[in-house]
């Protein structure tokens, strides 16, 4: 069972939530899928125990065999390619690894050779297994690297992806085929907007999804009526709090502290039952 | 010679387009036949490498002069390979600044802005 925890909006506590969730899942996997700021570790604090290297393919013209026909610059839709005057000239980092360059070349004159842009570490903190990813400084893709995690999702313990913000391709890549979406929001018309787009996103990909609302508080008026009308079930709130915001500038987790603990209990008790109901009405 | 100039519109009296790759149209200008082309830059839709689209359609019409605001470093190597020569146009309308390029008071270009500074460091991809 995957589970995603999403947003829509930065900033509105997916790490909060799902580094706390893991923590109360005995033996679950946590996977940090917001490979540009990859801050889950700071939480969870894994002893890692493996790093592998996320490479992606890029192209290599061998000179002497091309014969400057402009074909692969002609096929590239990344302009990471040119052709003037009898030149070939590449941009590396314009490409997006398709390899069609090499599929056109008529004189088989394009080489793939191999480009580091990240890194995925794995460890465990206590029985829950830990893995990130971590996009190098600079490199402007990070969907390779989110796909590589995927991998690691198997069927035989929860994962929780604790994905990167908005809703464009590296959380469309997060959150494919998951069991379910956690949105996480925070009442205010910020959360409200970019949280109305995550759930199109999610029921576009048919993911059965809830939502916790983080910094609660009177406020959550601003929200409450979108989650009424859209029946979408609220599983949690975590109270707008200065002891919370002090704990988590620590890189403390909410569930170590007692009077916090009771809120992710609640989310996750809540989240058993929507599961075990959508297993049920998928019979 | 065949000069390229980046315009915001589609004849002699519009300005220069300061950006280079995400241009709205390049007006080429054969100064010794007079004769004036108008093409739609192709790079502006790209998703990225908008310069470099943009420099391998003039270089294909066979520009040795380009007048333009600010060209990008992808772009920038493009057009160096292809031995263009890069002018300072800002501020001009298209017409005068062939003139001034005839005339010779335009500044080369030689060196590149930063990537994305015709879309005002907005990320492009």
């Amino acid at each position: 069972m995957k589970i995603s925890v999403l947003s829509g909006k930065g900033g509105t506590g997916k790490t909060t939530v799902a580094v706390n969730l893991a923590a109360l899942l005995d033996g679950c996997r946590y996977i940090d899928c917001d490979v540009e700021e990859p801050n889950g570790f700071i939480f969870l604090k894994p002893r890692i125990e493996r790093s592998v290297e996320v490479e992606v393919m890029v192209p290599r013209i061998e000179g002497e065999k091309c014969s400057a026909c402009g074909k692969c610059a002609q096929f590239c839709y990344f302009n990471a390619i040119a052709h003037v005057k009898g030149r070939v000239i590449l941009f590396p980092e314009l490409c997006h690894g398709c390899e069609g360059c090499v599929l056109v070349c008529p004189q088989k004159a394009i080489q793939k050779d191999k480009r580091v842009i990240g890194k995925i570490e794995a460890g465990y903190r206590d029985n829950i297994e830990c893995i990130r990813g971590v996009l190098n400084i600079g490199e402007p893709v990070g969907v390779p690297i989110i796909q590589e995690l995927a991998r690691f999702v198997g069927d035989e313990k929860i994962s929780i992806l604790d994905c990167p913000p908005g809703s464009s391709c590296s959380v469309v890549n997060s959150i494919e085929d998951s069991g379910f979406a956690l949105l996480v929001t925070e009442p205010t018309l910020f959360g409200l907007h970019d949280l109305k787009i995550a759930v199109q996103l999610v029921e576009k990909l048919n993911i059965p999804c809830g939502v916790v609302i983080n910094r609660s508080g009177v406020q959550d008026i601003i929200v409450e009526e979108y989650w009424r009308e859209r029946g979408i079930p609220v599983l949690g709130k975590i109270p707008f709090s200065r002891d919370a915001a002090r704990i988590y500038s620590r890189g403390e987790m909410l569930v170590d502290k007692g009077r916090f603990r009771r809120y992710f209990e609640e989310i996750l008790d809540n989240l058993k039952g929507v599961l075990s109901y959508e297993a049920g009405s998928s019979y | 010679m065949k000069v390229c100039v980046t315009s915001t519109g589609r004849d002699v009296g519009s300005k220069v387009d300061e950006r280079f790759g995400r241009c709205q149209y390049f007006i080429i200008v054969d100064t010794d036949s007079g004769e004036e082309k108008v093409l739609e830059n192709q790079g502006i839709g790209s998703s990225g490498g908008a310069g470099i689209a943009a420099a391998q359609q003039i270089v294909g019409e066979g520009v040795e002069y380009l007048i333009t605001g600010h060209v990008g470093p992808n772009a920038m190597q493009v057009l160096n390979a292809a031995g263009v020569n890069v002018y300072r146009g800002t501020g001009l309308r298209v017409g005068d600044a062939v003139e001034s390029l005839k005339a010779g008071q335009l500044e080369q270009i030689t060196g590149a802005v930063p990537p994305h500074y015709g879309m005002r460091y907005g990320r492009g991809v």
